[in-house]
């Protein structure tokens, strides 16, 4: 028998190492089911919230009617989409420890860095290229609902701070998926980077309550979750300023990466 | 070219790989030989850079293998351990990974023919047999044409069918000239395709040496004997350095003499012989005496 001959094609580079994470990314189903998951979620959830409002709207108590804001429920699908962007970011990394797959990527690039930064490209760009263009869409659907209705509050992209919140929305959910890669890569186990992501994520907030209540209403507003929203909200309350809230979550998704970025360097595999 | 010096690995408490000094020669199958649990995945992870050695170096063709700037094209490795994502289809496994050092489409589906996967090609790796599971393996060990081919225990678990494929494909690419490093736990495999031996036991190392003069060197130098007046010739060749051991009535096994030494005896001695042969130890016995000592587990006899 004889192996084929191959020409020499030269290094191994970031850029390549980047086309084949978008390779390993796009061919598998959890991409595709987890991405699928968060674009309906966040469209067809920002639907069927506005509708039930709108169905209700003539019936509502006075109450109801001046605890409605029209962007919050526009954006109820976000909080679902976020843990199936999250969770899909620790499964990137993850799938590749549980599967031994991780052996052959390290094997291909022995330098290992460029893998870590690869996926958090090619993760996070895809992200933002499908989340935008869905919280858009949501936004545009939702206060469509809305505005068909009798008398019901409703907004455009041109009223103040909309346009941040909505794109911010985009931005959010990259973050959010970037978070979950670090940890993902931390902990190296799909089982557990859920568990951290979802504990950091959605049980960390209400434990805060078993502090005293001037220090969770101090630290609260700096968890990865509350920084975040900040970017999506257009009215006052206890959080922080909108891009300082977004920048403190960019900070937990590159405090991450990095600490991820160390032990794949050290540790072995 | 592999060289490793003084390689040492620890995990925890328990040392894997203990000092081991060995070069692998291009152009040659060199058998990589232990026992389970003697070292041998260990090391061959240590020379791939997904391990650090606890002490001692490891370099391939004179270089770490991480500072290698095309590390496919130096080395192809086939782990004992499955290295596949389960749900991606084989041929986007070998995409991703060709992709890393810009090789070709072409070359994926050269090798895809090459191992014979042509048909399950787009199907989910984590459906594949595990002959099926080998072949991809190969081909993502040949991916980048390099110059040294190593696989772990690559017939294990595989059909006559497969084992064969296996053996033709070693002797193929050393015959390229190719350094070809290949481990396993049987002796008989190695017989097979091996023409240098790297033995190791309890992560140390055994012997270095050509398939042949290991076999010599481990030859117990027994000589089988029939004779009529076997009772007689067991009293007189009987000595301090010399055992005898009677198999069956008229049949004896003489240790601590060649078989020129009993028969000059023997006619001394005016002793008739039938049968005076000298018994070479077979691949599997040398390597089991070598290593007898350096097996990790041994069943208890009561």
């Amino acid at each position: 028998m004889t192996t084929l001959a191959l020409a020499r094609t030269g290094r191994v580079t970031q850029a390549r190492v980047a086309r084949s994470e978008w390779t390993k990314l796009r061919s598998v189903r959890s991409t595709r089911w987890s991405l699928a998951v968060a674009v309906v979620f966040t469209i067809g959830i920002a639907a069927l919230a506005t509708a039930i409002l709108r169905h209700h709207w003539a019936t509502a108590s006075l109450h109801d009617r001046s605890d409605f804001h029209p962007l919050e429920l526009n954006m109820a699908g976000i909080q679902l989409a976020q843990l199936a962007i999250g969770v899909l970011g620790v499964l990137v990394i993850t799938a590749e420890y549980s599967t031994g797959m991780i052996r052959a990527s390290l094997t291909a690039v022995p330098k290992r860095l460029p893998v870590l930064w690869g996926k958090a490209a090619v993760y996070g760009l895809t992200t933002l290229v499908l989340m935008i263009p869905a919280a858009i869409v949501a936004f545009l659907v939702g206060q469509a609902i809305l505005a068909g209705g009798n008398g019901i509050p409703h907004l455009s992209l041109g009223d103040p701070g909309v346009a941040r919140a909505v794109v911010g929305a985009g931005l959010y959910l990259t973050l959010v998926g970037l978070f979950g890669l670090g940890l993902g890569s931390i902990v190296r186990n799909t089982a557990g980077g859920i568990a951290t992501f979802a504990g950091i994520m959605f049980v960390l907030p209400p434990l805060m309550n078993v502090l005293p209540s001037s220090w969770n209403s101090a630290a609260s507003p700096y968890l990865p979750l509350q920084a975040g929203e900040s970017i999506m909200s257009i009215t006052p309350g206890n959080h922080l300023a909108p891009w300082a809230g977004l920048g403190v979550l960019a900070l937990y998704a590159v405090a991450s990466l990095a600490v991820a970025a160390v032990l794949l360097v050290r540790r072995d595999t | 070219m592999i060289e490793a010096r003084g390689l040492t690995k620890d995990y925890g408490d328990k040392r894997a790989v203990d000092g081991l000094d060995f070069t692998v020669k291009p152009g040659i199958v060199t058998g990589f030989l232990g026992p389970n649990g003697a070292g041998k995945s260990t090391t061959m992870r240590l020379i791939l850079g997904l391990d650090r050695p606890t002490a001692g170096d490891v370099t391939v063709n004179g270089k770490h293998y991480r500072d290698h700037l095309a590390p496919l094209h130096e080395v192809g490795a086939l782990l004992e351990a499955r290295s596949v994502h389960t749900g991606r289809s084989a041929y986007n496994h070998l995409l991703s990974l060709a992709q890393t050092h810009g090789i070709p489409r072409r070359r994926v589906d050269e090798l895809i023919e090459l191992v014979g996967l042509q048909d399950v090609a787009k199907k989910r790796a984590g459906k594949f047999s595990l002959g099926m599971g080998q072949r991809l393996g190969i081909a993502t060990a040949l991916l980048g044409d390099p110059q040294t081919v190593m696989l772990d225990e690559p017939v294990n678990g595989l059909d006559p069918e497969g084992i064969q494929w296996i053996r033709n494909l070693l002797r193929g690419l050393a015959a390229e000239g190719r350094t070809v490093f290949v481990s396993s736990h049987l002796m008989s495999e190695m017989a097979l395709t091996a023409e240098h031996l790297i033995v190791v036991g309890r992560g140390r190392l055994i012997a270095d040496t050509s398939v042949d003069e290991f076999v010599r060197g481990a030859s117990k130098n027994v000589v089988r004997v029939r004779s009529p007046q076997a009772v007689r010739l067991a009293e007189l060749v009987a000595g301090p350095d010399v055992t005898v051991s009677p198999v069956e009535n008229g049949l004896l096994e003489i240790h601590g003499l060649s078989a020129e030494q009993i028969g000059d005896f023997a006619l001394e001695h005016r002793i008739v012989l039938h049968e005076l042969t000298p018994q070479q130890a077979s691949l599997e016995e040398a390597f089991m005496d070598l290593t007898r000592e350096d097996v990790e587990f041994k069943a208890v006899v009561a």
